[in-house]
């Protein structure tokens, strides 16, 4: 459906900010969540940090850290044109910006995410 | 004629409350693409989730008044920011009583997320409790 609907670049920015934003909606709650847990009952707290330290919750933060630079680059990028509205001109280019910062960023972000379950040099040594 | 830019939701015409919003949204947007990419940062690369017990988090993270009023200020802007969002998006696929119904339960949960984040963030250090 988004593919074929004829929306072009500025319609998958949308699709994207809004999925992407919804993802980090759903991540808040659980992380208020626990980290109310922490304070409530720290010992379970403890319990649950095991499941983001593992390879599977890593991969789950990459993913989340992708929707979270996503959202704020593209919301960056939103508010330059609210604000700046002869900017319109360029928002193909920003949108390609955007994307450059996201993978500049996120694929080394990424590997330093998931590098320590894998026994894979990281920022840790 | 003035440009109408349709990368985000359209700047409602009159002022007024959805006007408010339109601006908040905006602004804790902002503010948040330092707070939050910055506590994204600081979780995971200064720092490693494997390390962050509550202990951790209560005696070293939050062991001065300046990281947890940081903390509690990013909630803030993200109850203003998630909310208002869910609310947007929540609106363009319902309506009637369903879109009221919805809404509620939303705001209630905005309320709550906001008091047990609040409660979270002035929390005693684990040592001092045990």
């Amino acid at each position: 459906m988004l593919l074929r609907y004829r929306g072009g670049a500025g319609m998958l920015a949308w699709a994207f900010h809004r999925i992407a934003g919804v993802a980090l909606f759903l991540f808040i709650l659980l992380h208020v969540l626990d980290i109310w847990l922490a304070a409530a009952n720290p010992g379970l707290y403890d319990e649950v940090l095991t499941v983001y330290a593992s390879l599977p919750g890593r991969i789950g933060e990459a993913l989340l850290g992708a929707a979270l630079l996503y959202h704020a680059l593209n919301g960056l990028r939103i508010i330059a044109l609210d604000f700046w509205p002869r900017l319109t001109r360029y928002h193909l280019q920003l949108w390609y910006a955007c994307w450059v910062v996201f993978f500049v960023v996120g694929i080394p972000g990424a590997y330093l995410i998931i590098a320590p379950a894998l026994g894979l040099p990281g920022l840790k040594g | 004629m003035a440009v109408i830019t349709r990368a985000g939701r359209a700047r409602p015409r009159s002022a007024g409350f959805e006007l408010g919003v339109w601006y908040l949204i905006r602004l804790s947007g902002l503010a948040l693409f330092v707070l939050a990419l910055g506590h994204f940062s600081i979780t995971h690369f200064v720092s490693d989730p494997a390390e962050q017990t509550s202990e951790w988090i209560f005696d070293q993270r939050w062991s001065g008044l300046f990281w947890r009023t940081l903390d509690w200020l990013m909630l803030q802007m993200v109850v203003f920011h998630a909310f208002l969002g869910m609310r947007t998006v929540l609106s363009d696929y319902l309506r009637g009583g369903w879109r009221t119904a919805i809404l509620m339960v939303l705001y209630l949960l905005a309320f709550l997320v906001f008091v047990m984040g609040t409660v979270a963030v002035m929390s005693m250090p684990v040592g001092l409790v045990r």
